[in-house]
């Protein structure tokens, strides 16, 4: 029977351990990926594989990322909420894997609200 | 949707929903005998069995922020345009087990896709939920566990981006073994 290769992953846990015990604070940033039947079918998939790379590129220990259901604007999926600490949750809309990196290097990174992909202001 | 990987996405979200803090996911490709199976167990609430009747009636949910649900409807369609069939066990208390089956050769079967994709999304969303996921082809298995993954790792999460891109492409090489073991 095949397994997921154990000792890989130590190796990646010796390595990273250093790193993430320093900054092991709390989260500033939230990002929702909205992952009901509308949003995994118009590609919520793909945008969360989008920003899972753009989270290894950033190396940011303090951002969230949380798959939550729908919120009943199923026209607009694939939905995006950002949250930053203090701050208003974005809802974005229309989301694709490109739209989600400039998203997440923009206003997860820099703060910078993305306003043409922008649905509502929760 | 255009891969199974998406329903078995969607019906393991429904799990989690129903607050199941422990999912099973199973696909077994067995060519001998012409049949794909993908079973989704959860260890939530469960359902009344009136409910069960109804699943598969997209204007039944349990959902609160609109009126019609296509999740299962959706996946008992496509198994059953692949002579194959969704069967649903449930109690209150007692979590879900959802089974659909399929004709693996039918015409209309729409490829299993991006399993990593789906197992990573899973993980990297849920961090709270474990997993268990059984792949079989021919009869050669393939699993991972999140609970033993996590002792494993100690304090390291593994929503953590490098354990995530390891586990994708672990996943990813592990199938294509099991493909290419049985001559494909």
């Amino acid at each position: 029977m095949a397994k997921l290769s154990l000792e890989d992953l130590k190796k990646i846990k010796e390595q990273t351990a250093k790193s993430t015990c320093l900054r092991d604070g709390d989260a500033n940033v939230k990002i929702t990926v909205h992952m009901g039947t509308c949003g995994i079918a118009a590609g919520a998939r793909a945008v969360m594989n989008a920003l899972m790379e753009e989270m290894a590129a950033a190396d940011r220990q303090d951002i969230r990322v949380v798959a939550s259901g729908c919120i009943g604007r199923c026209s607009s999926e694939p939905n995006v909420t950002v949250e930053i600490l203090d701050g208003e949750p974005i809802v974005y809309q229309h989301m694709d894997d490109n739209r989600m990196r400039q998203v997440f290097k923009r206003h997860a990174l820099l703060g910078e609200v993305q306003t043409d992909f922008a649905l509502a202001k929760m | 949707m255009r891969e199974l990987s998406l329903h078995i996405l969607d019906i393991a979200e429904n799990g989690i929903t129903a607050g199941g803090d422990c999912i099973h996911i199973l696909v077994e490709e067995a060519r001998a005998t012409d049949l794909l199976t993908i079973k989704i167990t959860d260890n939530g609430q469960g359902m009344p069995a009136e409910k069960i009747k109804k699943l598969t009636d997209p204007f039944v949910t349990s959902r609160t922020t609109r009126r019609v649900g296509l999740g299962l409807s959706l996946l008992t369609a496509a198994a059953e345009r692949c002579d194959g069939r969704l069967t649903v066990k449930t109690e209150p208390g007692a979590g879900t087990e959802v089974e659909a089956t399929f004709r693996y050769s039918h015409i209309d079967r729409a490829p299993l896709g991006n399993m990593a994709a789906t197992i990573t999304t899973l993980i990297m969303g849920n961090p709270l939920i474990d997993f268990v996921y059984t792949h079989i082809i021919d009869g050669e298995e393939f699993t991972l566990d999140t609970r033993e993954l996590k002792t494993e790792m100690g304090d390291l999460s593994l929503t953590n981006p490098a354990v995530i891109f390891h586990l994708t492409t672990s996943i990813r090489n592990s199938l294509g073994k099991l493909i290419a073991k049985n001559g494909q």
